[in-house]
């Protein structure tokens, strides 16, 4: 069982790649290193600011849209040219399928993440000719889009396994936006009252908490990440991500394929 | 052991945007296949064979009825590991080379590591891809893909194996080539089930077929038994450019084509017609009896149906039985009654 | 139709768990960053560079500006601190990316200039926050209105606060106190009813709970303010009359000069003090009085919760 799952995972994984979706590292690599060399004709005592920020933006959106076009792209698409069928008709269970790619896709983002974390890095030593105690922050940045890109993928597959490849890819963008603003929707619920405060309060629980998330602008003047909010990120990260899965794995169940 | 029982299964959609009205795509379909049959199922278009092989492989879900393959019930995952499936032009991961594919395939099917590569290169030369193993599938021709999915199908020595227009978009070369591995197929024997809708190579290839029309079983029997000869005739075709009358008042359908004549004739007149040959000096090329085709059968099970009923259809190799036999008494009466 | 069924139970647990344990994940997160969002909001204080990052969606971003600076207000109230100094660029940054956002200017009012812990006691800020609203949105009343507020209970300026009156009482939709608490301004201006016209007119001018609950605090200041002043000019009376103090509520009662015990909004009768003052029983229950306390007391401040808004 566990060997398919695995085997499922990896085909993804060399899909995505001989997609060539890695080139977008190309394109992120020309971004970060303009960047990086015209900060630093600049210089005005902010250029670690700019390369964290730009950087760490730039990962977490190129991700993101990566996650959202390949992860849907993988399965809707396998759904809608029938490749399925002659997998679906090998002692792979329909659960096992779903797990698998979402094992392949988190996994072709985490190597695209590492390559471009190294750029990120490689940018900052350009600029400031030195590393600094605070920038291991940065890793724990680069960890939390990690996170971010498990919640992403999860939804992708989520979405896909009942809609449309259009459709998915807008419900998923749609969350992700409105996660990024999670923590003001509840503050805006919480000072809401009546059905319209219901209502917000079950939205702005239920949408992924992205804004958790996002300590870009903290890591880049340098404050430390809380021990604390690593851990809550990972276990909410996590048990959303499985939720989402379980969802899809329940709604893929019981699909007629086409 | 039958190889697959099918009991009642039945699939309907609902079709429409606003209100939803159900479309019966497969009428209850009661069906039994033998260990070790070549079965093949015909039908038109849009008659319910792909929806059938869809039900049976779990990809769709019935709305009724059940089915139960080698023994275990069709959703068990077991079964997945003793059959194989070919769809009807099927698409594979393109960015795989047909190694790669047959090696993830194995990989999924359980085929254990130790002897994978060997098994997945004996594959592509039995389907005659070697030379092709390393390249993308993207690039593949509609051929050489059909045979990229017949290994695929078999490659893990399944005891059943399911094939969905196995034909289509071959050349004649490709359509030999499928009919021999279906042959092999059944000498080393495995249950071959497979749909089209090119009867002749269902009657060379199969021991049963089953008509399917509209979402409805319309008929079963042996091959065999539905091609003998029921209507005794012969064909003659001669040198001529004209029917000579003597043949046709013997009541031979004849048709001209050139300089040559094809007559057929009932089985009877054999005689009087070489006389009539003879008289007119007419030379003769050929003479064979008529067999009566698949065409013949599939064509009349076509026929739409006054009464629907659920009731199971009989075999029609036993219903030509019973009707011969009812047949013969008729005439055997009506001798008696007229005299000898 | 097992393996089927096992597959969907064991789902549906994960869904289920899973859900439970992200939604108390969730809470845990936001009790740990609750601190330090607004820092966080105000690591761009620009407004024009937030402008352009808003990529023209500059209406949603203020109204998140000004949902965070109310949630702000809530929060340092609710924790007592007593520190808002972050309350007056959340305010000008909402204002700044939309100058017509009229609650951020009100609440800027009534919160921006009172000394902590009741607000951020920079009355400066607010003074310049509502020339700013008055240039920006020049036909609406309650901004002339906000003004003279502030010129009359911040800077005690009841020149400048007839002036805001008077033009807010000039526009063609306004309210019909503005011209009248521009007459008081005039002569009457350190009066109880003017006083008391200002914060019903700061009642009936906005709906959110926060300035409404401020303002009815006030009222029953102002209520306690009064009724001490009178009490204690009878005593005086009674003093004059009789040469000596009274001893109790009792003895001005049968002097006639009052009739049953008088009791302050909270029905707690009013002391009387043995030096002839009158004093509160609980000033802690009546925030912002200024008469009534025992001597060197300073203004109670108002309690931590929102009551419920009263009808």
């Amino acid at each position: 069982m566990n060997s398919r799952i695995g085997y499922i995972a990896f085909n993804t994984f060399r899909e995505a790649v001989r997609d060539r979706v890695l080139y977008n590292l190309i394109a992120f690599a020309l971004l970060l290193s303009g960047a990086a060399i015209l900060v630093g004709e600049i210089s005005i005592d902010i250029e670690r600011l700019v390369v964290v920020n730009l950087g760490l933006t730039a990962v977490s959106l190129f991700g993101v849209v990566i996650a959202i076009f390949i992860g849907i792209g993988l399965v809707s698409k396998e759904i809608d040219k029938r490749t399925l069928y002659t997998v679906l008709s090998r002692p792979v269970r329909r659960w096992e399928f779903v797990v698998g790619k979402f094992f392949g896709l988190t996994g072709t983002l985490v190597v695209n993440t590492f390559f471009m974390a190294v750029g990120v890095f490689l940018a900052l030593l350009y600029v400031a000719h030195k590393f600094e105690k605070m920038d291991v922050w940065v890793l724990a940045a680069l960890y939390f889009i990690v996170l971010q890109f498990l919640i992403v993928c999860a939804l992708a597959l989520f979405f896909s396994s009942f809609s449309t490849p259009l459709m998915a890819a807008v419900f998923t963008f749609a969350l992700f936006v409105i996660g990024s603003l999670s923590e003001d929707l509840r503050g805006f619920a919480r000072i809401t009252s009546g059905v319209g405060g219901w209502l917000a309060t079950a939205i702005a629980y239920l949408v992924p908490n992205f804004s958790a998330l996002n300590v870009i602008n903290q890591v880049a003047h340098g404050d430390p990440v809380p021990g604390r909010l690593i851990l809550y990120n990972t276990v909410y990260a996590l048990l959303y991500s499985a939720m989402a899965i379980s969802g899809a794995v329940l709604i893929f169940q019981r699909r007629n394929l086409k | 052991m039958a190889a697959i029982e099918i009991l009642d299964l039945e699939k309907s959609y609902l079709v429409g945007f606003w209100r939803k009205r159900p479309k019966l795509a497969l009428r209850p379909l009661r069906l039994t296949i033998e260990d070790g049959e070549v079965f093949g199922f015909l039908g038109p278009n849009g008659a319910g064979k792909t929806t059938t092989l869809k039900l049976l492989m779990g990809l769709v879900f019935p709305t009724a009825g059940s089915a139960r393959i080698l023994g275990m019930e069709m959703n068990d995952p077991r079964v997945k590991s003793e059959i194989g499936f070919l769809p009807e032009q099927p698409y594979f991961y393109d960015h795989l080379s047909a190694r790669e594919l047959l090696n993830y395939y194995a990989q999924l099917s359980g085929v254990p590591a130790k002897g994978r590569s060997a098994r997945v290169e004996q594959m592509l030369e039995r389907v005659g891809l070697r030379d092709a193993a390393g390249v993308q599938l993207r690039k593949f021709s509609k051929g050489m893909l059909q045979r990229v999915g017949l290994a695929q199908a078999i490659l893990h020595d399944p005891k059943l194996v399911f094939l969905d227009e196995p034909m289509s978009g071959l050349d004649p070369m490709g359509r030999r080539e499928v009919r021999d591995l279906i042959q092999q197929l059944r000498s080393e024997g495995k249950t071959v089930f497979f749909s089209t809708h090119i009867l002749s190579d269902a009657e060379a290839l199969c021991d049963r077929v089953g008509v399917i029309h509209q979402g409805e079983l319309r008929g079963v029997g042996a091959v065999a038994e539905l091609t003998s000869e029921r209507q005794a005739k012969i064909e003659i075709i001669f040198c001529a450019t004209t029917v000579p009358p003597g043949l046709t008042s013997l009541g031979a359908e004849a048709r001209v084509s050139g300089d040559m004549v094809n007559a057929v004739l009932p089985e009877e007149q054999q005689d009087a017609a070489l006389e009539v040959l003879r008289r007119e000096r007419i030379k003769l090329i050929s003479l064979t009896p008529v067999r009566r085709s698949l065409e013949e059968y599939y064509i009349q099970k076509l026929r739409p149906v006054e009464a629907r009923k659920n009731e199971i259809p009989k075999a029609d190799d036993q219903k030509d039985k019973d009707d011969d036999r009812e047949n013969d008494a008729r005439i055997e009466a009506s001798r008696k009654g007229v005299g000898a | 139709m097992s393996t089927t069924r096992r597959v969907n139970l064991v789902a549906g647990a994960v869904l289920l768990l899973s859900l439970a344990g992200a939604l108390t994940a969730l809470g845990a997160i936001d009790r740990l960053r609750q601190p330090s969002i607004p820092q966080q909001t105000l690591y761009l204080r620009s407004s024009r560079v937030l402008r352009r990052l808003s990529l023209g969606y500059t209406g949603l971003l203020a109204d998140i500006y000004w949902t965070r600076a109310v949630q702000y207000f809530g929060i340092q109230h609710h924790n007592d601190s007593g520190d808002f100094r972050l309350l007056a660029p959340l305010l000008e940054i909402t204002t700044e990316l939309d100058p017509r956002l009229l609650p951020a200017y009100q609440f800027g009012a009534n919160f921006l200039a009172p000394k902590p812990p009741s607000g951020a006691g920079l009355p400066g800020a607010a003074l310049s926050l509502m020339k700013y609203g008055i240039e920006h949105n020049p036909d609406q009343w309650r901004l002339y209105y906000n003004l003279g507020f502030l010129y009359y209970t911040e800077f005690k300026d009841y020149a400048k606060a007839a002036d805001a009156f008077r033009q807010g009482a000039a526009l063609p939709v306004t309210s019909e106190y503005m011209s009248i608490l521009a007459a008081r301004m005039a002569q009457h201006a350190g009066e109880f009813d003017t006083a008391r016209m200002l914060w019903v007119t700061t009642y009936q001018s906005t709906q959110e709970a926060r300035i409404r609950q401020n303002a009815v605090e006030h009222l029953l200041a102002l209520q306690v303010d009064e009724e001490v002043t009178q009490l204690e000019q009878v005593v005086e009376k009674y003093r004059a009359q009789s040469g000596r103090l009274p001893t109790s509520m009792g003895d001005l009662e049968h002097a006639g000069f009052i009739r049953g015990t008088p009791t302050d909004p909270k029905d707690h009768p009013y002391k009387l003090m043995p030096d002839g003052r009158i004093e509160v029983q609980d000033p802690q229950k009546i925030p912002f009085i200024t008469k009534g306390l025992p001597p060197g007391m300073s203004p109670p401040q108002p309690a931590r919760e929102i009551p419920p808004e009263p009808k």
